[in-house]
C-alpha cells in the first residue's frame, strides 16, 4: 500500500490544509419531521444525521432515575458509510462511542428538569471519513437545541492529533489511519469545560497540551457554525409572515 | 434502542367517532351550557388563576394570555448558553443561573415576565401543570383506569372515579378505547412530575368524537388563543368550526370538512410565525380568502 505523504514539503498537510485548518463544515438544523429535534452535518467527507427524541419515558425501565432524567445515545454507522461494506448492527466501537457520547451530554443537559424521563439521541453516520464521533456530537448538540431540551450550552467537538511529528487539528482519514495520535475532544464552549477526551496513540505531556489547545480553539469555531445553523433556521425575520400555510419543513 | 416511538411534533389525525360520547356537541353549538364558549384551554382565565400555582417544584410560571403581551412584536431568538442577565433571583423558566448570571437553557424567545427573565421555548414537550385543560389520547385501557398520552414526557392515568361516567371496574373499554381522544384536565402533579387526570374539573371534559386533532408546540398556545381569545375566535367565527385548544399544544377541530382544513391551516400559520408582527392581519386575510362570502 502506498504511503501518502502526510506533511508535504511546503509544510501543508496532504489535502493542502494548514495545521490549524478545519475541513469544510456545513450544519443544517431541523431536517427530520418526526423527530423532536434533528440536525444534519457535512464535515469534510463525513455525512452525519442526528435525531433527538424526548424527554420521554425511559426504556428500559430499570435505567430510569427518580430524581433526574438521563441521556441515552445510539451511534450507528450505515453499512454503506465506509469503503468496505460494514455489516449492520452495533459493534464494540459503536457501543463505546454511544456510551461516551451519552456521558458527555449528561454533563450538558439539565436533567433535573425531567425526572424519570430520558432524552434519546440517535446518531447515524451516512458517510465516514474520520472524526465521525466529533461530527456526531456536533450534530447531536444542534438536534438537542432543536428539540427544546434544556441544556447549559451547545456542545462542540473536534479531534486533534499528531501527524508526521506535527500537532494538527481535525484529522482526515489518512491522517487518522497513519498518524501517530488521535485526540477527540468535546467541550462546553462557554466555560471551556471538557466533557469528552479520548486518545489513541502516543503523545508527550507537552504535545497533549498543544493538541488540547488546538482542539478547544477549533471547538469554539465549530460552536459558531452550530449557532449560525440554528439562527438561520429559527431567527425571527422582521417583515412578512412566512408565506402560505403549506411552506416549511414542519408540516406532516 | 427499543421502542422508537413516533412522536412527531405535529400530527394531523382524523378520528372517526363511534357516535358515543358524554355530551357531544355539533359544530354549530358553541355554548357549553354555562354561557361560555367551548371547553379546554379557553381564553377566559378568571376561573383558572387560583389553580395555576399548584404542585410546581421548579418555580415555573405559565405565560398566560393575560400576563403575556399578545401584542405583535418581533423578539429575539436565543440559544442555550446565551447570556441573558446578571442577577441572583431573576431567572425564570427556560433559563439557568450560574454564579449570579442568568443564561438561556433552551432555544426560544427571550421575554420578561413578572420581574424575571425567561425563555419561551420554540419547541419542547409539554410539562404538566395542575389545573391545565388538555387534550389527551388514550394509550392503554386497564380495569380501573386509562393511560392517556398528553404530549408530556410521561403518560398520565385517568382513574374511573375521576371520569365523567359511572364506570364499573372492568368495564372501562365501554367508555374509552385505545386511540380515543378525550378532553381532560390535570388534577395534580407530584414532585417527580407524575400527573393524574380528571374529567370532573373544568368545562366540557368529555370524549371527543369525530373531528380532527392537531398538534403544535405548547409554547404557541397563548398565541393561538390570542389576547382575550381574539385569535381563536376569529378562526372559529370564520370557519364555523368548533375548536378546543389544549394547554398541551393539542387541539381538536370539528365542523365541515373543508372548513376544518382551513382552520387547521390557519393554526399552522400561527405556529410557524408566532413571533412575527402583522400575524393577526395575515391570518385574517388568509381566512377571508378561503372562506369568502360565507361569513
Amino acid at each position: 500500500m502506498e504511503e501518502v505523504k502526510l506533511i508535504r514539503e511546503d509544510g501543508l498537510r496532504a489535502d493542502g490544509r494548514k495545521f490549524d485548518e478545519l475541513r469544510p463544515l456545513k450544519i443544517e438544523a431541523n431536517v427530520l419531521h418526526r423527530a423532536d429535534g434533528s440536525a444534519y452535518v457535512e464535515w469534510g467527507q463525513n455525512k452525519v444525521l442526528a435525531a433527538v427524541y424526548g424527554p420521554r419515558e425511559t426504556h428500559p425501565r430499570y435505567a430510569q432515575k427518580m430524581d433526574r432524567g438521563i441521556v441515552q445515545c445510539r451511534y450507528n454507522m450505515a453499512p454503506f458509510s465506509v469503503t468496505e461494506r460494514r455489516r449492520p448492527g452495533p459493534d464494540r466501537r459503536s457501543v463505546e462511542i454511544s456510551k461516551v457520547t451519552a456521558e458527555a451530554f449528561e454533563r450538558a443537559v439539565l436533567t433535573e428538569k425531567f425526572p424519570r424521563a430520558s432524552v434519546d439521541i440517535y446518531i447515524e453516520v451516512l458517510e465516514a471519513n474520520a472524526g465521525t464521533r466529533c461530527a456526531g456530537i456536533t450534530a447531536a448538540a444542534v438536534a438537542l437545541a432543536d428539540a427544546g431540551v434544556p441544556m447549559r450550552d451547545l456542545v462542540a467537538s473536534c479531534a486533534a492529533g499528531k501527524v508526521g511529528d506535527q500537532i494538527v487539528v481535525d484529522l482526515g482519514k489518512e491522517e487518522d489511519n497513519q498518524g501517530q495520535a488521535d485526540l477527540p475532544v468535546a467541550i462546553i464552549p462557554r466555560t471551556g469545560e471538557i466533557i469528552l477526551l479520548q486518545m489513541d496513540g502516543h503523545l508527550t505531556v507537552d504535545e497533549l497540551e498543544k493538541a488540547l489547545d488546538l482542539a478547544m480553539d477549533a471547538c469554539k469555531r465549530i460552536n459558531a457554525i452550530q449557532r449560525e445553523a440554528l439562527t438561520k433556521r429559527y431567527a425571527v425575520r422582521s417583515g412578512e409572515v412566512k408565506d402560505g400555510p403549506e411552506g416549511g419543513a414542519n408540516d406532516g | 434502542m427499543a421502542n422508537d416511538r413516533n412522536r412527531g411534533r405535529r400530527r394531523q389525525d382524523w378520528f372517526g367517532g363511534d357516535g358515543r360520547s358524554g355530551n357531544f356537541a355539533g359544530p354549530r353549538d358553541r355554548d357549553d351550557g354555562q354561557g361560555r364558549r367551548d371547553g379546554p384551554g379557553q381564553y377566559d382565565r378568571r376561573d383558572r388563576q387560583d389553580r395555576r400555582y399548584d404542585c410546581r417544584d421548579d418555580g415555573r410560571d405559565r405565560p398566560q394570555g393575560r400576563d403575556r403581551p399578545a401584542v405583535e412584536q418581533t423578539r429575539e431568538v436565543v440559544l442555550p448558553g446565551d447570556l441573558l442577565a446578571h442577577g441572583k433571583n431573576i431567572g425564570g423558566p427556560g433559563t439557568y443561573t450560574e454564579n449570579g448570571v442568568v443564561y438561556a437553557a433552551q432555544l426560544g424567545v427571550r421575554t420578561f415576565q413578572e420581574g424575571k427573565v425567561s425563555v419561551l421555548p420554540l419547541g419542547g414537550k409539554y410539562m404538566p401543570i395542575a389545573g391545565d385543560e388538555v387534550i389527551g389520547k388514550v394509550l392503554d385501557v386497564n380495569p380501573n383506569f386509562w393511560l392517556v398520552d398528553i404530549n408530556a414526557p410521561y403518560p398520565a392515568p385517568l382513574h374511573i372515579d375521576e371520569s365523567a361516567w359511572q364506570v364499573q371496574i372492568g368495564e372501562t373499554a365501554k367508555y374509552l378505547n385505545r386511540g380515543d381522544i378525550v378532553a381532560v384536565s390535570i388534577q395534580s402533579v407530584d414532585v417527580v412530575k407524575r400527573s393524574k387526570l380528571t374529567m370532573k374539573d373544568g368545562h366540557g371534559m368529555r370524549k371527543l368524537a369525530g373531528g380532527m386533532v392537531m398538534e403544535v408546540s405548547p409554547s404557541k398556545v397563548p398565541r393561538i388563543i390570542g389576547k382575550g381569545g381574539s385569535m381563536i375566535s376569529m378562526i372559529k367565527d370564520r370557519t364555523g368550526c368548533m375548536i378546543l385548544v389544549g394547554q398541551n399544544g393539542r387541539m381538536w377541530i370539528d365542523g365541515e370538512p373543508d372548513m376544518i382544513l382551513v382552520a387547521a391551516e390557519a393554526i399552522g400559520m400561527i405556529d410557524r410565525n408566532a413571533q412575527q408582527s402583522g400575524l393577526t392581519d395575515a391570518v385574517q386575510r388568509f381566512l377571508e380568502e378561503r372562506t369568502g362570502s360565507r361569513r
